[in-house]
């Protein structure tokens, strides 16, 4: 018995490499959400264009082929990634583009009575943005960024096939050096979804503060 | 960074390879999926309490988990325990078992969504519980699915490439083996992504029309 907690501290390594990657990962895709997402509401034909192509290229292919691509062909063109900068790249980009139709989704769906009340108010566009629509747009994304951040802590699992040494890669170390399978396999499994839960858990008590002060005022 | 369109032509016959066992995948995969996640659907709502409970437990496990350590144990834990597979089976199994619990979720809305009436007529006409499903709810719930279950199987396609993990010939690792052996990326991978993105960007028609088609709720 005494092995395994060895091992075990290799697949706790793994954990911190895949947190950091998830972390890194989901700062960047809130920024391309933003971005494209209110890209896509834009007023000009240019901007809504660029953020659209940008969102159907990444929701288009797969995940796997753009770390793939990141890694093995972009050094090609002179820009050489580390495997941690490829996989923050690949995983921010590609999760930007699902939660962008969700910001886009949320600024929708804010009712036409407050656009109005901004116009009243004498707001800028952007002010009655930054004031009106995203306050309460927010809270409208905020689960299904939840379901996002879940989507994108599993996805990294895919970086352990560009050698990076994240919880699945460690699993692989652990099955070939003691040719257990089970064991690794098992924890790590469980190591996953005990992230996952937390994750949730986060995004529903964020949910419950922002949703503080702005009882009566959502339908 | 230059692309050769005669190497392109010389890798072609090899990359259509991998495109027939990704699309066998798929197919597979999806009928699959489109089982098990019926069948989790009804175990949750099964009369038996515990039944219900575990089978929703073990979906959640499955939905938070990573798809690519899901295959790592069906392949490497099982033959363990006695049960060999060959890769293929192992990954469409995966793929299946993955995606069924999405599709799961799918079942529940469309099986809640079919009216409190409809059960009482049945009750009314003195239908068993097996006649109940088979005539009256699944014909009612399933066609309002379509689109939803549809994109899940657009989605499980694009996780194909996960499979080249557990050593299926399918397009990534067709196109993997190409690059590793003439050392050139860029065509082998370009070609998987533009594969992709043409697959996907026609099956947002495809998706259209489904809606078109079988969105609508007839009331």
């Amino acid at each position: 018995m005494t092995q395994w907690s060895g091992y075990l501290g290799l697949i706790l390594q793994g954990a911190l490499v895949t947190i950091e990657l998830t972390l890194m990962g989901s700062v960047l895709a809130l920024i391309m959400a933003f971005l494209a997402g209110m890209g896509r509401v834009s007023r000009f034909f240019i901007v809504r264009a660029i953020a659209t192509v940008y969102i159907e290229f990444f929701r288009g292919t797969s995940i796997f082929v753009q770390l793939f691509w990141a890694y093995f062909v972009l050094p090609f063109a002179g820009l050489s990634l580390t495997p941690l900068q490829a996989g923050v790249l690949a995983l921010g980009l590609n999760v930007g583009a699902y939660a962008a139709e969700v910001v886009r989704g949320a600024i929708l769906s804010v009712g036409r009575e407050q656009y109005e009340a901004c116009t009243a108010l004498n707001l800028g566009r952007w002010q009655g943005m930054r004031h009106v629509i995203l306050p309460q747009a927010l809270l409208v994304m905020l689960p299904t960024f939840g379901n996002n951040a879940i989507e994108l802590l599993k996805a990294t699992s895919v970086v352990s096939l560009i050698s990076l040494a994240d919880l699945t890669f460690q699993a692989q170390v652990v099955r070939s050096q003691t040719g257990s399978t089970l064991m690794p396999f098992l924890s790590v499994l469980i190591i996953y979804f005990a992230l996952a839960l937390m994750i949730s858990w986060g995004v529903r008590t964020l949910e419950r503060r922002m949703a503080r002060g702005l009882d009566g005022v959502r339908v | 960074m230059d692309w050769d369109w005669n190497f392109v032509w010389e890798i072609m016959p090899t990359l259509i390879q991998g495109v027939k066992i990704t699309i066998l995948a798929t197919i597979l995969g999806s009928i699959l999926a489109a089982i098990v996640g019926l069948g989790i659907a009804l175990a949750r709502r099964s009369e038996n309490r515990l039944v219900a409970r575990s089978i929703g437990w073990f979906a959640e496990f499955i939905r938070g988990t990573p798809l690519l350590v899901q295959l790592y144990f069906i392949f490497y834990v099982l033959p363990d325990i006695g049960i060999l597979l060959p890769p293929l089976v192992a990954g469409v199994i995966g793929l299946g078992l993955h995606y069924g619990t999405y599709t799961a979720e799918v079942y529940r809305a469309g099986i809640d969504n079919v009216p409190r009436g409809q059960w009482e007529a049945a009750k009314a006409c003195n239908l068993n519980g097996r006649h109940t499903w088979t005539h009256i709810i699944l014909p009612q719930a399933i066609p309002p699915m379509i689109p939803a279950l549809a994109n899940y199987f657009i989605a499980m396609f694009k996780e194909t490439p996960l499979l080249s993990a557990i050593t299926v010939l399918e397009l990534m690792n067709q196109a993997k083996s190409v690059a590793n052996t003439y050392y050139r990326y860029i065509e082998p991978m370009t070609l998987v992504g533009a594969f992709f993105l043409v697959i996907s960007l026609c099956s947002v028609v495809l998706l259209r029309w489904l809606e078109h088609r079988y969105g609508r709720i007839e009331r």
